[in-house]
């Protein structure tokens, strides 16, 4: 009765499972670039970006079509909105990947010395995407609460690196690299409210609640 | 506080041995336009009749349960069946203007209930057209017969028609369907001015319509009232599996 729209979905689906596949490289290509200082890499992921911000255009033609076209209620509705406010998080983590990638490309950061945990940090950022994703695309609730509930280490994680670098900001002697450092961390930590955000329209999709 | 204008409370209707409908109940809260869908032959609009008692009309039409309007049962002989249809107005599917006038038409149902004085008559004419918002299309018009209006005019001369004797409740069955968009438009626009001072019960196929305008919507399926809520509710977040299917267009 519905073949069409019932396929459009699908297509959504997809698409989506798409760009959150593609965000999940970006934050891990970006982190190994950070610590190996591969220019080429670095490269890759600013084009990631694009790709990342193509996907994050056509998905949103698609919604706003949808919603004309269709004029969807209940889970549809539910799907098509949740995607088409998840895909801006999707699209600003790319964007964070770039960012990343061109401190290594431009403001030639490499870290030789994890002392800001930096690792660590972007491995819990990229679970929680990968969770929020996932969590999104299957309707997993309990997935998607982690994923909220973890965003505390990444916070925690921030504070530690700031705490770290005003302690020790005379004793290096290179304020700028301190300074990228920051940055970095600071980046970590918004993948991690990215990811939130994710998760809570996943989270709309089953319960209808917008959690705000 | 919410009021209930109209309580239903484990209705059954029956056409002779076919059961129509099964222990419906609902409140019907004043002020507001509640709304009724489901595919056809699903009660919706055999309930809605049900409400001004148009099913005493049907041969081996059985009813039990109750109908309560202002808590007085509609049904065990406390309400006078002409007085109930004063109360509780209708609205059809198809604009029936009467093969007279603009005025006549409008007038017909308050001459009924012995109203005669010119004055006094033109009076509620005006009012009622004013309030359908067709006064000023049809102002200069009035002795002019109803059948030359558009249908969009009609159905609100209809619908100043049934305002004119003073309604408490306006039963709408499908009042858009047979008319154009902006018709329509217009049509909606008027049912949610007319709650402020009414309460609406809107029987409609357009489920987009009642998303636009009710506050409550009802979703029967084959005789059963399967869910019943706030229309932003039931629309985003159904809680039945059926309501789901059904609003999506999965079967219907």
């Amino acid at each position: 009765m519905r073949t069409r729209f019932d396929k459009e979905l699908d297509h959504l689906h997809e698409a989506m499972e798409e760009i959150g596949q593609l965000c999940k490289e970006s934050i891990s290509e970006s982190t190994d670039t950070l610590f190996t200082g591969n220019y080429h890499e670095a490269e890759d992921t600013i084009n990631l970006h694009h790709r990342i911000h193509k996907a994050e255009r056509d998905i949103e033609e698609t919604c706003l079509r949808l919603l004309m076209e269709q004029q969807p209620v209940a889970t549809d509705l539910r799907i098509i909105s949740a995607s088409l406010k998840a895909v801006y998080d999707l699209e600003r983590i790319g964007e964070i990947g770039a960012d990343i990638a061109d401190l290594v490309l431009n403001e030639h950061l490499t870290v030789a010395n994890d002392m800001l945990n930096l690792k660590s940090m972007s491995q819990i950022a990229t679970g929680m995407v990968n969770d929020a994703v996932t969590a999104l695309a299957n309707q997993n609730v309990e997935l998607a609460k982690a994923v909220i509930d973890r965003d505390d280490q990444v916070d925690e994680g921030f504070d530690k690196a700031k705490a770290f670098l005003i302690n020790n900001f005379n004793k290096d002697g290179n304020p700028e690299y301190l300074i990228n450092l920051m940055m970095v961390a600071k980046y970590f930590e918004k993948i991690g409210d990215h990811a939130v955000n994710i998760a809570k329209w996943s989270l709309f999709v089953t319960t209808g609640k917008t959690g705000r | 506080m919410m009021e209930d204008k109209i309580t239903i409370e484990k209705l059954n209707l029956y056409y002779g041995d076919f059961h129509a409908l099964h222990d419906i109940n609902m409140h019907i809260q004043k002020n507001e336009i509640t709304a009724f869908i489901g595919p056809s032959g699903c009660g919706k609009s055999t309930l809605l009749r049900s409400l001004n008692r148009m099913n005493d009309l049907v041969e081996g039409c059985r009813i039990d349960g109750s109908i309560k309007l202002d808590g007085t049962d509609i049904y065990n002989g406390d309400l006078d069946v002409t007085v109930l249809r004063q109360r509780v107005g209708m609205v059809f599917q198809r604009p029936n203007p009467f093969p007279m006038s603009v005025y006549d038409n409008v007038a017909y149902g308050p001459r009924i209930h012995g109203i005669t004085d010119k004055k006094e008559l033109d009076e509620i004419v005006e009012t009622s057209l004013k309030q359908a918002a067709i006064w000023d299309d049809l102002k200069d018009r009035l002795k002019k017969s109803a059948l030359g209006l558009s249908g969009g005019q009609q159905q609100r001369l209809c619908i100043a028609r049934a305002l004119a004797v003073k309604p408490e409740v306006l039963l709408m069955d499908e009042p858009t369907s047979a008319l154009d968009p902006i018709s329509t438009s217009k049509i909606e626009e008027l049912a949610l001015e007319l709650k402020k001072n009414y309460t609406i019960v809107i029987v409609t196929h357009n489920m987009q319509q009642a998303v636009r305008i009710s506050d409550k919507t009802g979703f029967f399926l084959l005789g059963d009232l399967v869910e019943f809520g706030e229309t932003d509710q039931l629309f985003s977040m159904p809680k039945d599996e059926r309501t789901e299917k059904y609003i999506t267009g999965r079967f219907g």
